[in-house]
């Protein structure tokens, strides 16, 4: 088996993909740590259980807490949200996907299968986007 | 800059990377695990409710959770180790305890969901 070869030094796509995942993984730190907060100050530590608020950290979709019967207008729906879940879907996908692609190319040392690899995970990568996306844009009111 | 970096698997093997090594691995099974659980978390639900029912049913398992848990707090804590070794290089001179910090992170942060969990589940 024979490895891909070694990385390039300088301005390279593989620099500015390290780079974003270490930007993205404190993003979604971020994200997390901002959907728990606000879940607490609303309320959640006597309104919904553990693992709703769990869920809820993770993607802050009002799916995710509709089931707990909270009152979804008391702040658990809004523009904020629909933000905070774009951040979370833009940077978790895109981090996803460049992971899986960087583990797949460790084992890859052709350029031709490289590429279809690479064209395989940026339909990935669309597909998932756009999924998440039709999740975030109807999570309004 | 470019070398031979010709590696078989079974060489791989035989590599006595300790600490590290083990957080590298875990690192990417981890990262594979939760690109297919909230891969197919997204696509159930956004496209199909009732497959989404079935593969939330799996999910929702006691089992299941101890899984993805494993996968997302390691991910997450091992991810800020490796973040912080690469802003603060100077660091990178105490990897290998950085490495035992880290699971003294993990450990309880897993310990304490894996009880919850599975006192839940033994609860029904």
């Amino acid at each position: 088996m024979q490895s891909r070869p070694a990385p390039q030094p300088g301005l390279t796509f593989e620099y500015l993909m390290w780079l974003f995942i270490r930007i993205s993984g404190l993003g979604l730190y971020l994200v997390a740590l901002v959907g728990v907060i606000a879940a607490l100050v609303m309320g959640a530590r006597t309104q919904i259980d553990m693992g709703t608020l769990i869920r809820w950290t993770f993607f802050p979709n009002s799916g995710h807490v509709a089931n707990a019967g909270v009152d979804l207008e008391l702040g658990w729906v809004g523009l904020l949200w629909q933000v905070m879940q774009g951040m979370a879907v833009v940077f978790g996908v895109t981090h996803g996907m460049n992971g899986l692609r960087n583990i797949l190319e460790d084992f890859i040392s052709k350029p031709g299968t490289r590429l279809i690899v690479r064209v395989i995970i940026i339909l990935l990568w669309v597909l998932f986007l756009y999924a998440a996306f039709t999740l975030v844009l109807s999570d309004t009111l | 800059m470019a070398r031979e970096r010709n590696v078989g698997v079974f060489d791989g093997f035989l590599y006595r990377g300790g600490g590290p090594m083990l957080a590298w691995l875990l690192h990417r099974i981890s990262g594979i695990g939760i690109v297919v659980f909230v891969g197919l978390h997204i696509l159930a639900n956004a496209f199909n409710g009732q497959i989404g029912s079935a593969i939330n049913a799996i999910f929702m398992s006691w089992a299941f959770q101890l899984l993805i848990f494993f996968c997302v707090i390691f991910h997450a804590i091992n991810g800020l180790r490796i973040i912080i070794l690469d802003l603060w290089p100077a660091l990178l001179e105490h990897q290998r305890e950085a490495i035992w910090i880290e699971w003294g992170f993990f450990l309880p942060i897993y310990a304490i969901a894996a009880i919850v969990i599975i006192s839940k589940g033994l609860a029904g």
